[in-house]
Order: C-alpha cells, then structure tokens, then sequence
C-alpha cells in the first residue's frame, strides 16, 4: 500500500509538466525497481538486526550449551575459548551420575503436571461461578481473588513454612504441589474467555437438563482449549522453575525438584564447572521444549482474552 | 423436600469456589493474617509468638541501617531490572514487528527466557563473570570480579534479571504492536514522518495501554527475585545485594528471627500495594487512549 502510494504520486504530478506515455512508463518501471531495491535493502537491514538481537539474547543459552560439552581443561585457559575443540559428552554422564537428576527431573515433572491440572480444575470451576451464576457476595469475591495477586509469595511464605512443618509435610510431594493449585491469574483468565459466550448458552443448556457439571466439562472447556492451552504452558513453565518453596520444604535428595538439585552441582570445586553446565542444560531443555511447542497456544491463549475483556 | 432442594440451589454456586478458596485461604489469606500477627511478637526457633512487642520489630527495622540498605538496594534493582527487561521487551518487538523470513524462529529466541529459571539463568552467568575463565573478562579485556565487588554485583544480578524477564515483555508489547492500526503508519508515511517520529508519535502512544499494565506487572515481578540472589551472591559482597525478599530469608531462616522477617514481608508487601494504588491512579489521570 505505502509503496504505491509513494510511487503514484510523482507520476501523477510528472505527467502534468508533459512527460509523454513511454518516457512516462519507462519512470515507472525505474521508480518501481527502485523501491523494490528500497525495501529489500530494509529487510535486509531488519534481518541483520534481528540476527544480532537473536544471537544477543540466546548467548547465555549458546554458551551454557558450548561449556557444557566442553572437556573439563579445555575451559580453563587465558585464550578465548567460545567453542569446544574436542566436544563431547563426558560431562552429561558425569552429571547425570554424580546427581540424580533423573530423579529431580521425575519429580518436578510430577509436581509442575499436578499443579498444571489442579490449576485447571480450580479455576476452571471458579470460573464458571463467576461468569454464569448468581450470588450474594459475587462481586466482592472475585476481587477478593484479584487482589491475591498483589500479595507477593514471600508475604506469606514463612507462615506457609511454618503451616507446613506443623502438619508434618514437609518433604512430601504433597506440600510442593498443594499451595500451588489455584492461582488468581487462571480464575481471571477463564473468567475473560467465559464471558465472551452469551448466557443463552448456558440457559439452553440448562433448559435441556444440563447440569452445571456437564455444562461445564462438556461444553465449556472443549470451547476454550485456547484458554486451556495457555495457561498450561505458563503454569507448567512456572511450576517447573520454582526455587524459593522446593528450597524450603525438601531436606532429602528424593524430593529435590530440578531447580534445587542442579544447584548441588554448583561448587566451589572449579573442576565442576562444566558439570554444571551439564547439568543446567539438561534441566533447561524440558521447559524450552514445552515452551516452543506451547508457544503458539500459549499467546493466543493469553492475549485473545485479554483484548476482549 | 422442596425446600431443600431450594436452598441447595442458592448454596451451589459457592461450592464451585470451595477449592479455590480452600487453597487461597489455607495458603494465601491465612498465611497473610498470621505474617501480620507474627510481625507484633519476638518468635521461638520454631517460629511460634511469644513476647509480644508491638510495633518494635517495625521500629528496629526502620533504624537498623541494614534494612535501610535493602530497601535502597532493592528500590536500585528494581528500577534497572524494569527499565532494562522493558527496553529490551521493545526493542524485540519492534524488530518483529513486520514480517520477514524467518520471524518464527526469532520471536521464539526473544520470547525464550520466560522459559528459563532464575536458578539456572544465575548458575550460567557465575561462569560467564567468572573472573578468571570467565568470558565476560575475556571480552571485554577487564579484570574484574564481577560478583565479588560490591560496585558491580548489583548491577550484574539487576542485568541478569531484565534479560530473565525480557521474554514476557516481548509478548506483551509485540500484542501491543498488533493492536495498533496499520493505517496509521500509511497516512503518517503520506505525510512525510520518518521512522523515528513514527516510532515516537505513533507506536509508543499506541502501546501506552499495555505498557501501563506491562510496567505493574514487572515492578512486583521485580521485587520478587530471589533464585538469582541466593545463587550468585548470596546477598553479598557486604550487604551490596541484600535485596528485602533475601533479608527476609536470612532473617527467618538463618537467624530465626521470624519476627522481623515477618515484619519485612509486611513492609514489602505495603511497598508493592502503594506502587501499585499510585500507578493505578496515575494511569486514571494522565495516559489517554
């Protein structure tokens, strides 16, 4: 649009001061050319950009990458030393075996799975309370809701600690989950998407003797898999890279969540570096992937919500 | 009978919110009360109230130059940590802005670090600063210890957590950018704009409204950060890194001062509200759209 734009006027005004059709086309075609020329000139500068934004933001990742598959003496030299010489993956091994990390990696697959799915239960049925139904006290609930998220987990985290030891669960996988499965955040995001589907759906459903649990599971959540979508992905990502909880209620190994367990291979002993590196690779690619097959869903999900309501 | 069933139908709706608000009060709403109640009383080891003291634990806190040193040092954080994962959030997104081959692949790189745990992200930069293997230095051609000098830790844990948040930014503003009328540009091309005022009287108006909501949520993203702290410098050198949320594990969980932890956790907490009530209020007033 812009480019024609740009291009017809000039012509329009030449053709005024007596250009004759054929000098007048021949113009065209070089004005044509030229912008052409224009914007692939741009694009290639975008591009360019681009790659060097790219390469910027991924370079911590690159590098962890290229350390990790880095013999142990060859990190350890004054020379610039981007790339392994002799790459191998002697310090997976290592790593796999010194730790238990596909212990941690179960577990926080484990815990991150079982809040992603309590989450959506939760919030799910809140939810629904909150878009369909009626009640006394409807209003000065949900922003009871909403202002849960202004309190910041540490807040309450000691009390929650405390809570925790009293009962006896601490190093359980009970207490890594059980605080996480509701979150303001997914009652307010179905809640967005719920509300953008007339009533007269619900009152036909009910009309035809629906009840509000079958309404629910086999109406409104196959209607909103975007929603569903997205809050997966971002739930699970979270959940997978929780530091401060784990942190504070597991004491023995076998309860480690990923996060906390590659930190045991953070040591003092310059030996390990490429251990470590190991091993925070191995534990970033889980939620890289889910990310990058999410990703998709996880901003349709997230944003076709959000500008509706 | 009847009657029965009557009244279950005005109790139902509130059970679809039993599970929510089990866990919000368990966790959240109980939790809360307690840390406020707690912060009135000297603790045990085992964090149970014994003495109560009132507001002591608050009037030790605000003379204690220790505290006043976190709340400085955390306000300093914030403030590069918003500023830079915002930029960096915008500048991505408007790199992305209009298509080009290959746009996937590079709004998947830009968006990646909310994939990224604080715990990892740290473990990877202590190697890339490390003074003497590190690359940073060998770069850069400096020797300097980054984390263990108290003039640069802050700033390098501050870096590390824009580019962690980053990613999150670039979805928002990249939303943004689409939510703004092409044909804006075109009339504005017509006229004979350049980019740079486009940029300056079109697009960042335009994103004025996820930008406001972008900012809240990044300030009290900030102000939680601990992995990172905990990994890579421990609140230290000096007190240089101290941020409220690490005082407040070292106070509860190090020095069993539950107490004053509690009474931390209040004062972050009225940080965070008051932040958030006065860009709220600004918002109402002064941007327009």
């Amino acid at each position: 649009m812009q480019n024609t734009a740009t291009i017809k006027n000039p012509a329009v005004k030449l053709s005024r001061s007596g250009y004759n059709a054929k000098e007048l086309e021949a113009l065209h075609r070089r004005m044509g050319l030229a912008a052409l020329r224009r914007r692939r000139i741009k694009k290639g500068i975008l591009i360019g950009l681009n790659l060097v934004m790219a390469l910027f933001i991924l370079f911590p990742l690159l590098y962890a990458v290229s350390v990790s598959l880095m013999p142990g003496n060859e990190l350890f030299t004054m020379e610039m030393n981007l790339l392994p010489k002799n790459p191998d993956f002697s310090n997976y091994l290592r790593a796999w075996t010194q730790v238990p990390l596909l212990r941690f990696i179960l577990n926080s697959f484990l815990v991150a799975g079982s809040i992603t799915f309590g989450q959506i239960i939760t919030c799910s049925l809140a939810a629904f309370a909150f878009s369909f139904l009626n009640f006394r006290g409807k209003n000065l609930l949900f922003m009871l809701v909403m202002a849960t998220m202004m309190v910041p987990g540490e807040a309450t985290i000691i009390s929650n600690y405390l809570t925790v030891s009293r009962f006896g669960l601490l190093d359980t996988y009970i207490v890594l989950i059980l605080p996480s499965l509701t979150s303001a955040m997914g009652i307010f995001l179905f809640r967005q998407f719920y509300m953008s589907f007339p009533m007269s759906l619900y009152e036909s459903a009910k009309l035809d003797g629906c009840s509000n649990l079958r309404f629910i599971v086999s109406i409104l959540l196959p209607l909103t898999k975007s929603a569903i979508g997205a809050m997966s992905v971002y739930t699970f990502i979270n959940a997978w890279n929780m530091y401060m909880w784990p942190l504070l209620v597991t004491g023995s190994e076998e309860m480690r969540t990923v996060q906390i367990g590659i930190s045991m291979l953070d040591n003092t002993d310059a030996q390990s570096i490429t251990l470590m590196m190991a091993g925070v690779v191995s534990v970033i690619v889980p939620s890289m992937i889910i990310f990058i097959v999410g990703q998709k869903q996880l901003i349709r999900g997230m944003f076709s919500g959000a500008v509706k309501g | 009978m009847k009657q029965l069933a009557e009244k279950l139908r005005g109790v139902s709706p509130y059970v679809y919110l039993i599970p929510c608000f089990a866990i919000f009060g368990m966790f959240l709403f109980y939790p809360f009360i307690k840390t406020i109640y707690m912060s009135f009383f000297l603790t045990d080891r085992l964090g149970q109230p014994k003495i109560f003291v009132g507001g002591e634990n608050y009037a030790d806190l605000l003379t204690s130059s220790s505290f006043r040193n976190s709340i400085l040092v955390t306000l300093i954080f914030v403030l590069i940590v918003v500023f830079g994962s915002m930029l960096l959030g915008l500048v991505t997104a408007v790199l992305c802005s209009r298509t080009f081959p290959g746009i996937r692949a590079f709004s998947t790189s830009y968006a990646l670090p909310m994939a990224i745990a604080s715990s990892g992200a740290a473990m990877i930069f202590k190697v890339i600063l490390n003074p003497t293997i590190g690359l940073f230095n060998k770069i850069t051609g400096l020797d300097i210890n980054w984390i263990s000098d108290p003039k640069y830790a802050l700033v390098c844990v501050a870096l590390l957590t824009a580019w962690l948040n980053s990613g999150i930014n670039f979805l928002y503003f990249s939303a943004g950018l689409g939510n703004i009328d092409e044909s804006i540009y075109e009339r504005a091309s017509v006229d004979g704009a350049n980019s740079v005022q486009k940029f300056f009287r079109l697009t960042l108006p335009g994103l004025s409204p996820i930008m406001f909501y972008t900012l809240v949520v990044n300030i009290i993203q900030a102000f939680q950060s601990f992995g990172q702290v905990k990994i890579l410098t421990q609140g230290g050198p000096g007190e240089s890194t101290n941020l409220i949320v690490y005082s407040i594990y070292r106070d509860a969980f190090f020095n069993y001062k539950f107490g004053s932890a509690a009474a931390q956790s209040v004062i972050l907490f009225l940080i965070i509200m008051a932040l958030t009530l006065v860009m709220f209020k600004v918002e109402k007033k002064g941007v327009k759209y």
